[in-house]
């Protein structure tokens, strides 16, 4: 089975490469960007039967810092 | 006093803080990332700066996992001292042993300069060598040195009397411009900038001698 594990900075958190993307797309003429949040996607292989509890724990333990980040796990 | 100096894989200040360690009279060693024990008596253990792993995920995740970092967090525990310096500040957040976190740079750049630091407060065995407002210039290396902590934790830390230094000018976007800051117990200090690198003459200045010598000084009387 595989998770995919999106970790993003928490709401409130400022994101100054988030801020710096949204300049660039500026600079490169799109218009109306008004937010840009940057996170990462972290996909997992894993044995059958993983339970989406485990797959938390992993969350909490290392794949994100929950000081400062959230994560949502998908199933996939 | 003893010290132990933690070696990671990627560590590059870690001799730079056995010299200073040495030179204000620690007797120091080195202990690699696997060992799960720290040398017998230890009184302070040092996380050094430098690039743990490569970076990889967030700045001292992966170290924070190292079975070293099972001994730092018993160790503290237990009572011990722990000064984490620049990636071992980086570690030290991820272990949970100082509440907080750093991100990256407000500027985007990596920042490497001398900056000037306020002594936020004496009543540590860090900082007791300084007057309260002294301004020290520490050097800076770093990419991800914006401190940040939720508002309750900042009241926290300023109702505790906890940061030990704040930025003159703030270079990095850290919350209240904070440079470090201790647990509660006032053992453990994290901090961005480098006293190690202030030690020698030959560095450019010798503002962090103080932190060092203070630290010897409550430790050896202990």
């Amino acid at each position: 089975m595989k998770a995919r594990v999106h970790v993003m900075l928490k709401n409130g958190v400022l994101d100054p490469q988030g801020a710096a993307v949204k300049h660039a797309l500026g600079t490169l003429g799109f218009a109306g960007v008004e937010d840009v949040r940057q996170g990462k996607v972290i996909e997992l292989e894993l044995a059958e039967g993983t339970t989406e509890a485990t797959i938390g724990e992993m969350c909490e333990k290392l794949l994100a810092n929950t000081v400062i980040e959230s994560y949502r796990v998908e199933v996939l | 006093m003893r010290a132990a100096v933690i070696v990671f894989p990627g560590s590059n200040c870690d001799r730079d803080m056995a010299v200073a360690l040495k030179a204000a009279g620690a007797d120091v060693s080195m202990v690699w990332h696997k060992d799960a024990t720290l040398p017998e008596g230890v009184d302070l253990v040092a996380v050094p700066g430098g690039f743990s792993f490569g970076d990889y995920l967030r700045c001292g995740a992966i170290a924070a996992q190292s079975p070293v970092s099972q001994a730092i967090v018993a160790h503290v525990e237990r009572g011990g001292y722990a000064l984490g310096v620049c990636n071992g500040f980086q570690v030290l957040t991820e272990t949970g042993l100082l509440p907080g976190a750093l991100m990256r740079n407000a500027g985007l750049k990596f920042l490497c300069k001398t900056v000037g630091l306020k002594v936020a407060t004496t009543a540590s065995a860090f900082t007791e060598g300084y007057a309260k407002g002294d301004v020290v210039n520490y050097p800076v290396a770093h990419h991800d040195g914006n401190y940040t902590a939720d508002a309750e934790t900042l009241a926290v830390l300023q109702g505790e009397d906890r940061i030990a230094f704040t930025y003159a000018q703030n270079p990095n976007g850290s919350v209240a411009d904070i440079a470090g800051v201790l647990s509660e117990n006032r053992r453990v200090l994290g901090m961005m900038p480098h006293p190690e690198r202030a030690v020698d003459a030959g560095h450019g200045g010798t503002d962090g001698k103080a932190l060092f010598a203070g630290l010897l000084g409550q430790l050896t009387a202990a």
